[in-house]
């Protein structure tokens, strides 16, 4: 069965790049350009697996990760953030709202696959 | 029970594609089982707990561990572990020590926390089996009992021996989402006592499947109900939302293991090469996506341009986004290339049983040797390609190759050997079909040309000339009609259909050598790279793929040869300098070469000229729009397309005008004058 990607970006060439390398790589792939849209389209959608970035307009990563975990359905689904390498402090605060891992930014398509079969069956 | 039918199916895909479970493996769900009957929660870490290939199927017993929650009126499965008995001896840790290989152990504890964040052990396992063979010992022993159990909580650790080629960071890699949510250390070496006592005393518990029955089954509901009302709202959410992920940490333990189990499942297909998924796409919807996708290269081009013309001291994060935008519209455009894009060998597959009835019917002895089957080209060309491939090959044995005695007497080898090739070739696919006959029998070709009233009596014709009237419509040289060919439809039907596709097909052929047929085709129908440049005043694209190079000739490099023919020498050649402006009929005197750019070109003959241009506009990338769904076939034009300004620019056909300028007569079909 394909899994499915939940993909949370504002930006639109990390979304673009993203359903591109997911695509390729033989996912189904959903996108939301934001916290408030990504928790939406969680519902309708119900991926295997969800990509967020962390600074977003509306609702960002943090607060993102933390809605997907109040929500019972979704509380054990893997989630990974796009997130700079510099910034560990990001890195601790993402994974305090509850992200699974992370991946460094700019990535390339082999790591990002890579990162989201570690975290998925 | 849905899941239970998921797993038998998972479970029956992988011992076909020859998985392996070892004896321990197979004891330790034996163990599970008999755990399950008696109603005891299962040891989470049964299927984790497999030593070595973590690939292979191991939930052997995941089939039947659901059904007691689900329903009573079920019997395990029986299984053979026969398969797998080969392979029960390679796991004795006697012989695991491999040569060169580090051993290492690794203790890992997860904490609750572990799971919540969605991180799950099985998969670490899984990443760690990746980097060598391990042997996994589960420590249970804080697990409590089952009324002071949290169905959240994380109670097991694991042990676990490592053999592997690669260094401790590997593994630490293995663990880096997880190491802030469990106690996770690596130390070189390994107690292989320890292991080993775990492994034997595995291997001494008996193969054959416990008996289950049913009475245990109805118990089983009744033990179970506790652990499953418990979390009540999490084991709902978790069995009823089937498509849910996985969510170990709400799980009551005995379905955690299912579930994991479940997991390990879908790992295990994922580890074996099993063909790559795919979708079928209604091909108006991809050609849809590719009409828009040459929408947005066109809208990417103007964007550019007039950004270009605005100019003003250039703002760098309006070019670094553009420079993007034009890195992600040609991934995008490649991507939405490459769902199309082909391999060729079905094609040529197909070929195979085409010459073996050929050569059947015909009584000769034919090899078919095919090269380049994994050659990508586009869909369309694909499917239009096997007719006219059919009809060359058929061609090729009937008239091409000799029988066999001939052959020997010859002192040919008697099987004749039909190469069929496939390759890239200057942004176009080349498709050679040769066979190692008779070659074309030149006098009986043009005696039969004469007499069909196709050429004069007296035509003086060279030799590449009498090959090319097989080409006629409605020439034949068989004396009688067969079923394979001869009936005067055969290569001239080839040629249009090649043709319409905006390819080309040649022949060189040499008498008692035989005959290589080659056919050139456009990898794709929507895009390519071009040259736009100024010829007469018209904008022309030349496609970039066959240009070799670009130079300014001097006047000591232009040689005049015969009354119109000039050569232009390229270091120590000399090479046929074309005017394109002439060629095309846009102006009927030849131009005066110091004053233009030569564009040096390769056609896929091979042969080199240099087209001559009045100056070079840029480089870019350009969608190709058919002229032939408006217009007619434009000898010397290959398409149309729209520049970034929204000026029409004709392509040109680089090799039709190289044929022309060879004096072929087409410049008098060419009555192309200059276009608006």
């Amino acid at each position: 069965m394909k899994k499915k990607v939940l993909t949370v970006d504002d930006s639109r060439t990390i979304r673009n790049m993203l359903l591109v390398t997911l695509t390729n790589a033989g996912f189904d792939t959903v996108q939301a350009e934001d916290g408030i849209e990504g928790l939406e389209v969680l519902e309708e959608s119900n991926p295997d697996v969800i990509v967020t970035d962390i600074n977003m307009p509306r609702l960002d990563g943090f607060g993102f990760i933390e809605g997907v975990r109040q929500n019972d359905r979704f509380r054990a689904i893997p989630i990974l953030v796009l997130t700079t390498e510099s910034d560990a402090e990001k890195k601790n605060r993402a994974r305090e709202a509850g992200a699974t891992g992370w991946i460094v930014k700019p990535f390339d398509p082999s790591k990002l696959i890579a990162a989201i079969e570690r975290v998925t069956a | 029970m849905l899941k239970s039918a998921d797993v038998l199916a998972d479970l029956t895909a992988a011992s076909r594609d020859g998985g392996s479970v070892d004896k321990s493996r197979t004891s330790d769900l034996v163990k599970e089982l008999e755990a399950f009957a008696k109603g005891t929660p299962l040891p989470v870490a049964a299927p984790v707990a497999e030593p070595v290939r973590q690939e292979a199927p191991v939930a052997v017993a995941a089939p039947a561990a659901p059904e007691p929650t689900d329903d009573a009126g079920f019997q395990p499965v029986p299984f053979s572990f026969d398969d797998f008995g080969d392979e029960a001896d390679e796991a004795t840790p006697a012989e695991a020590e491999g040569g060169g290989r580090s051993v290492f152990t690794v203790r890992f504890k997860p904490r609750s926390d572990l799971y919540a964040k969605g991180n799950e052990a099985v998969l670490l396992m899984r990443d760690l089996a990746k980097v060598g063979d391990l042997q996994v010992i589960c420590e249970i022993d804080a697990l409590p009992p089952i009324d002071q159990l949290d169905p959240e909580g994380a109670y097991f650790s694991w042990l676990i021996r490592v053999e592997t080629d690669k260094d401790e960071d590997a593994i630490r890699h293995v663990f880096e989402f997880a190491e802030w949510d469990c106690l996770f250390e690596v130390k070189p070496g390994a107690d292989e006592a320890l292991f080993s006592v775990h492994t034997a005393s595995g291997e001494d518990l008996p193969m054959a499947p416990v008996p289950f029955d049913l009475s245990m089954l109805d118990e089983e509901p009744a033990a179970a109900a506790p652990v499953a009302d418990a979390p009540a709202p999490a084991v709902v959410a978790a069995v009823s939302v089937e498509e849910a992920p996985l969510a170990p940490p709400s799980l009551p333990r005995a379905e955690k293991a299912i579930a994991a189990e479940a997991e390990k499942k879908e790992a295990a297909v994922a580890g074996v090469p099993a063909a790559p998924q795919t979708i079928r796409v209604d091909l108006d919807r991809v050609d849809r996506l590719i009409n828009l996708v040459g929408e947005l290269v066109i809208n990417q081009a103007m964007l550019a341009q007039s950004v270009v013309e605005n100019e003003s001291g250039g703002s760098s994060a309006i070019n670094l986004g553009l420079e993007e935008l034009q890195q992600l519209t040609r991934e995008i455009q490649d991507s939405v290339m490459a769902i199309r894009a082909q391999p060729v060998k079905p094609v040529f597959q197909r070929m195979g049983r085409i010459v073996r009835e050929i050569a059947d019917m015909t009584g000769k002895n034919v090899r078919l040797v095919t090269e380049g089957e994994n050659t990508e080209v586009d869909k369309t060309v694909i499917d239009k390609l096997a007719e006219p491939l059919t009809h060359m090959i058929r061609n090729a044995v009937d008239h091409g190759l000799e029988t066999p005695e001939k052959r020997l007497a010859l002192g040919k080898n008697a099987e004749g050997v039909l190469r069929l090739t496939a390759k890239h070739r200057s942004g176009r696919i080349v498709i050679e079909i040769a066979d190692d006959g008779a070659g074309i029998n030149r006098e009986r070709v043009r005696s039969k040309a004469i007499e069909n009233g196709l050429i004069a009596p007296d035509a003086n014709l060279s030799d590449e000339d009498i090959d090319n009237l097989i080409f006629h419509p409605g020439f034949s040289t068989a004396e009688k009609l067969s079923d394979i060919s001869g009936r005067g439809v055969g290569m001239d039907v080839v040629k249009r259909s090649i043709q319409q596709l905006g390819g080309r097909i040649s022949i060189t052929s040499k008498p008692g050598k035989g005959s290589i047929f080659t056919m050139s085709l456009p990898l794709t129908l929507a895009v390519l790279d071009g040259m736009v440049v100024t010829v007469a005043n018209q904008t022309l694209v030349v496609p970039l793929t066959a240009i070799v190079e670009t130079l300014q000739p001097e006047k000591q490099d232009i040689h005049a040869f015969g009354p119109t023919q000039r050569l232009i020498a390229i270091r120590d050649t000399f090479c046929p300098l074309v005017d394109v402006g002439h060629i095309l009929n846009f102006r009927s005197y030849l131009a005066n070469p110091i004053d233009g750019v030569a564009l040096l070109v390769e056609s896929e003959g091979g042969g080199q000229r240099a087209l001559m241009v009045d100056a070079i506009q840029g480089q870019r990338q350009v969608v190709i729009k058919s002229l032939e769904a408006n217009y007619t076939n434009v000898p010397g034009i290959a398409a149309a397309t729209i520049l970034g300004d929204g000026r029409v620019a004709l392509i040109l056909d680089v090799d039709a005008v190289v044929t022309a300028s060879r004096g072929h007569a087409l410049s008098s079909e060419m009555t192309l004058s200059a276009t608006g």
